[in-house]
């Protein structure tokens, strides 16, 4: 079982209290209803699935209920990092080599 | 007497208390601190099993947990059957009773061997090959006959009457594995004051040194030292120690799974202990001493029983005091069998000869045999083993060819090296790394904070791993916070030192296609089925293990996975670290299930639901339906009623007079907030700003790909307070999706949402006498049509406590829900029943709700939706805000095929013949006359007889619904072809008068 840090509640806590919610920073439109086919598809159905760093949000769900996002390594299992929703990807990551 | 071979000079059990015990019905004596092996040997008896495929005789090879061969059905009572238990680790306790398995009608006679005979159609992959066709005979005629043949003993068929428990643990440093090198680690750490936690999964730690008879350690003999230091350690506070604990999987962040076995070895156990206890435990830092595993030879008939490990030999003669036969021949490559040969020859046992496959070894050891007397030969093989039921003689032959010389034996000790048990290292992710020097994989690459101390991480000789394992101790003690450092080191003062031995075939193996020299034993997979594997086309160790099944089977190829690998490696002409070694996996050995469920079963397993009406339904004999997590209220059977008749009685006293329903466990949720009114706008399709306070609005909630999630009625209580109702099931998805769009796409909105399903209790009252039984109860209220018309709602009392008074109906009939604080529901509840008395009206269950509402054409989301269903199919779209810009799923809604010709849309079905009610679930085809496969154009979604209408009704998405009202359609049923007409979805007061009735 992983642990994770809440962002909000600023603890490590076991994976149980938490549900995964699907990729991040995937941001609707304002405009949704005026939005191309294409631009929907992308926006609704296309998702990265990488195999490596992956961002995607997270809910403390048994906790704060806040939602958040999280850096995870879909090789590793092993989170880099977490932060609040609506704060931007982050640039660089902790421990990366640049 | 406990036993002709046991030898009261030897091993460490005392001999006065014996244990009675039983195997196949035949009773024995054994003593106490014996395994259930250990006393089968010291009455003599190795033929303990039949193999799994084969029926081949077996017997033990092993004195622990690696066993493949000796699993046999512990029977404590009728409900307490236990199947695969390995006779090597189950400790025996007077009147213990052990059956074989995989035999029939007895273990020395067993028809299935005649698989031996006819093996070749046994082959590797037999499986894939014969029984691919037809497809059909697999579930009808194959796969029962295989299980009936191939089964591994009996599971019981009562439920488990013992009890589990489940602890979580954290700790500074976890050591698994309670040898030298553990017990030294553990040492280390907990000098250091810092919490530690030490388990094994043996009866008695101390690991090898419960065979090593050469082992001293600080002046005592080591499974001495090993007995002291455990009380040492077991005296500390910042210590804990778990005997009969596996460590059985490792997890992430260095979270380890363990099981206890608390009763399995005690006579009689009693309700008060647990029969396993699962600890998940959480470490700063983890020190792997998990030992090594002896390998077998592989050779020709080297599954006779009485053929076993060296090292399990051992055991049995120094911990247990028993010889495992009285004239045992030696195979072997590599020094440690010698010590057995040395241990035996010592204790009066007679060593026929010691067969070395080494060309010129030198040592101690082998200075010491010959001292002894014992027969050595270098450079030889065993080619083959003779006997059935119990091993006869060994053949050995000049590795390289020559002649034949045949040895009576009545046991052969083998032993081709020790492998590393790398097994929890590899399941915490680590990569292993191959030594060519030792030919062995050893921890390489670490993924967590752990580290692998003595023969587990390939480092030979005690001394040099009590060494390593203090060190290792102290180190992740420091690592973990320990400040201080104090204590001293073991001192090892005599050891024992082997060296390497071999992997792969020896020469006795074949290449012979007939010869069956076995790498798996329990998986009965021999050497030439894995060359064979090879020269069918399999390259990955991954794909041999698979085609062979070779290291599958619930011992997880402890003995047999080297082998496999080296003789695949071979056959592939390549080195063993670019073939690979196959994915260790979880569990080690074999978890019950009962340990992982522990005490979430029976009421346990999932939480029970219940209104505060609950009680009362119960005791009015009501027949209740599960409904998620919910029980609910089924119907209310009255003198005898079926449910058909109650349903019946149910749905006429509502339309007639009056029914109370309770439908607390609706999904209500409070959003509140300035901008509640634009929050709402935005997750359901209707327009809310303009509803003004006091009124309902029946709300539809989509998705964001345009398909229904939900709906319910909302009331406007003032500008910022909505009451929302969700369907029974949705309310914690319905709550978690608005949650998600308010935290993380609309947190600029100033809103809060509040559960509020367990909070209000809610009592429908429905009927054309509803008014008439609420108003008298009701204070504060304007209970005429003007002053709470229908979809409206007000705040006042009733019965004296507050209520939310609804004005709604989801019969059709005028009707009201009385929401009150569930704390008042049943007193409300009743009294709203006694008023109720007075007008005719019933108690109805979901069975009548769900028919009122099909006869008025309401839909329920999820059973006449289905996450396919948009607005429109369901011929909602008066509920879609036109003028809305935005709102979750308006744009989804758009897309092109949710707005193409043909889409599936709900209807109302009639049978020609009234009295037939059509199947939920059943298709819908256009021509009844077409070819099988036939074109299916819907399904049933709701269905039901409707006393009321007097005939049966139905609902179904059926493809362009609409366009084809007053068609006629076909529902083929397997008892023939059911006629129906497509009509619109209302059956019953199509005008809607009786809303106000
Ligand atoms: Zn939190």
């Amino acid at each position: 079982m992983l642990l994770i840090r809440c962002p909000y509640c600023e603890e490590e806590r076991p994976e149980l209290e938490f549900r995964n919610a699907g990729e991040a920073h995937i941001a609707r439109s304002a405009n949704i209803a005026g939005e191309s086919d294409d631009d929907f598809e992308k926006f609704f159905f296309i998702r990265s699935n990488p195999k490596g760093i992956i961002y995607e949000r997270w809910r403390h769900m048994h906790g704060c209920a806040r939602f958040f996002n999280a850096v995870r390594d879909t090789v590793t299992d092993k989170f880099v990092m977490t932060y609040k929703a609506g704060e931007p990807k982050p640039s660089k990551l902790p421990g990366a080599a640049k | 007497m406990s036993g002709a071979f046991r030898i009261p000079s030897a091993g460490r059990l005392k001999q006065a208390k014996t244990a009675g015990f039983s195997f196949d019905g035949r009773s024995y004596t054994g003593i106490e601190g014996d395994t259930l092996a250990s006393a089968l040997l010291a009455n003599g008896v190795h033929l303990v099993g039949r193999s799994f495929k084969y029926h081949r005789p077996r017997g033990f090879l092993s004195a622990g947990v690696e066993e493949p061969n000796a699993l046999v059905q512990i029977v404590r009572d009728d409900a307490r059957k236990t199947p695969n238990v390995r006779a090597t680790v189950q400790e025996l306790y007077d009147g213990l009773a052990a059956n074989s398995q995989n035999r029939w009608p007895s273990l020395a006679f067993d028809v299935g061997a005649v698989n031996d005979i006819a093996s070749p159609m046994f082959s590797a992959g037999f499986y894939y090959k014969t029984f691919m066709w037809p497809k059909a005979a697999w579930k009808s005629l194959y796969e029962p006959r295989i299980r009936e043949a191939a089964g591994l003993g009996v599971s019981p068929d009562k439920p488990d009457p013992d009890h589990y428990s489940s602890r979580y643990a954290h700790c500074d440093v976890l050591v698994l594995g309670g040898g030298a090198a553990g017990i030294a680690a553990a040492l280390a750490a907990a000098e250091t004051g810092v919490l530690v936690i030490l388990a094994d999964e043996q009866a008695e730690f101390g690991g090898s040194l419960r065979f090593e008879s050469g082992a001293k350690i600080d002046g005592q003999d080591g499974f001495g030292w090993a007995q002291a230091a455990i009380a040492k350690l077991s005296a500390m506070d910042n210590v804990r120690v778990l005997s009969r604990t596996t460590a059985f999987g490792y997890y992430a962040q260095n979270f380890v799974g363990l099981v206890e076995r608390v009763s399995d070895h005690l006579k009689a156990p009693g309700h008060d202990l647990p029969r396993e206890r699962l600890w998940q435990v959480r470490a700063k830092r983890v020190v792997l001493a998990s030992g090594a595993i002896e390998r077998h030879m592989v050779f020709a008939d080297n599954d006779r029983p009485g053929i076993m490990l060296a090292g399990a030999a051992r055991t049995f003669l120094n911990h247990y005091g028993v010889a495992v036969g009285r004239n045992v021949g030696v195979y072997t490559a590599n020094d440690s069998a010698y010590a057995a040969a040395i241990d035996l020859k010592k204790a009066g046992v007679n060593v026929a000869a010691i067969v070395d496959l080494r060309d010129h070894p030198t040592g101690p050891v082998i200075d010491e045999a010959r001292a002894l007397g014992i027969e050595v030969n270098f450079g030889r093989a065993v080619i083959r083993a003779g006997g059935k039921l119990r091993v006869s003689s060994m053949t050995v032959q000049p590795k390289n060819g020559g002649g034949e010389r045949t040895i009576p034996v009545d046991a052969i000790l083998m032993s081709a090296g020790w492998t590393p048990s790398v097994h929890l290292f590899s399941q915490s992710r680590g990569k292993v790394a191959f030594n060519d020097e030792t030919k062995r994989f050893v921890p390489g690459t670490y993924a967590q904070d752990c580290v692998s101390v003595g023969a587990c991480n390939g480092t030979d000789g005690l001394s040099a791993s009590v060494d390593e394992a203090y060190a290792a101790g102290a180190k992740a003690a420091k690592d973990a916070g320990a400040k201080i450092a104090k204590g001293t080191k073991p001192k090892v003062d005599a050891s024992e030192s082997w060296s390497r031995g071999m992997l792969g075939a020896a020469p006795g193996a074949g290449p012979d296609k007939t010869v069956k020299a076995f790498v798996d034993f329990q998986n009965d997979v021999t050497a030439k089925d894995i060359r064979q594997a090879v020269h069918e086309g399999m390259r990955s160790i991954e794909h041999v293990k698979r085609f062979t099944t070779n290291g599958m089977a619930t011992d997880q190829g402890k003995t047999s996975n080297m082998h496999g690998l080296a003789i695949a490696a071979e056959t592939l002409g390549k080195p063993i670290p670019e073939v690979g070694l196959t994915t260790f996996r979880a569990p080690y050995t074999p978890v019950t299930f009962g340990a992982i469920v522990s005490h979430a079963r029976g009421p346990l397993f999932d939480p029970t639901r219940k209104t505060a009406i609950h009680p009362w339904a119960a005791a009015q004999g009501a027949v209740f339906e599960d409904v998620g997590q919910w029980k609910r209220a089924w119907y209310f059977p009255k003198g005898g009623e079926d449910m058909h008749a109650a349903v019946d009685r149910e749905c006429v006293a509502v339309r007639t007079k009056a029914g109370l329903f309770d439908a607390s466990t609706l999904g209500k949720i409070e959003v509140v907030g300035p901008d509640a009114a634009k929050f709402m706008e935005l997750l359901y399709t209707n327009p809310w700003e303009k509803l003004e306070p006091g009124r309902c609005r029946y709300g539809i909630m989509l998705r964001e790909d345009g398909f229904i999630y939900d709906d319910g009625v909302v009331g406007r209580l003032t500008p910022d307070r909505f009451h929302v109702t969700t369907t029974t099931g949705g309310a914690p998805r319905v709550m978690n999706h608005m949650e998600d769009y308010l935290q993380t796409e609309f947190p600029h909105l100033n809103v809060w949402l509040t559960s509020i399903t367990e909070q209000w209790a809610v009592i429908a009252v429905q009927g054309p006498k509803s008014r008439d039984i609420i108003a008298p109860l009701v204070e504060g209220i304007d209970m005429s049509d003007e002053g709470l018309p229908h979809m409206s709602v007000r705040e006042g009392k009733i019965c004296g406590v507050p209520t939310r008074l609804f004005r709604m109906s989801f019969t059709g009939e005028r009707g009201f829900e009385v929401n009150v604080p569930a704390d008042y529901g049943r007193a409300v509840w009743e009294a709203l029943w006694a008023e109720g008395q007075k007008h005719g009206a019933v108690a109805y269950g979901t069975e009548a709700m769900h028919v009122l509402r099909a006869e008025k054409g309401y839909i329920i989301v999820g059973q006449d939706t289905d996450g396919t269903v948009t607005p429109n199919d369901a011929g909602l779209d008066w509920a879609v805000g036109k003028k809305k810009t935005d709102f979750v799923g308006i744009r989804g809604m758009a897309r092109p095929d949710l707005v193409a010709k043909g889409r599936k849309q709900l209807v109302g079905l009639k049978t020609k013949d009234p009295k037939v009610v059509l199947e939920e679930g059943a298709q819908i085809v256009e021509n009844p006359q077409q070819a099988i496969p036939m074109k299916m154009i819907g399904h049933v979604t709701s269905s039901y007889w409707s006393e009321n209408c007097g005939r049966s009704i139905a609902l179904a998405l059926v493809a362009g619904g609409r366009d084809r009202m007053g068609d006629t359609l076909y529902v083929p049923m397997p008892n023939g072809v059911i006629e129906v007409e497509v009509t619109g979805m209302v059956f019953f007061d199509e005008t809607g008068g009786r809303l106000n009735g």
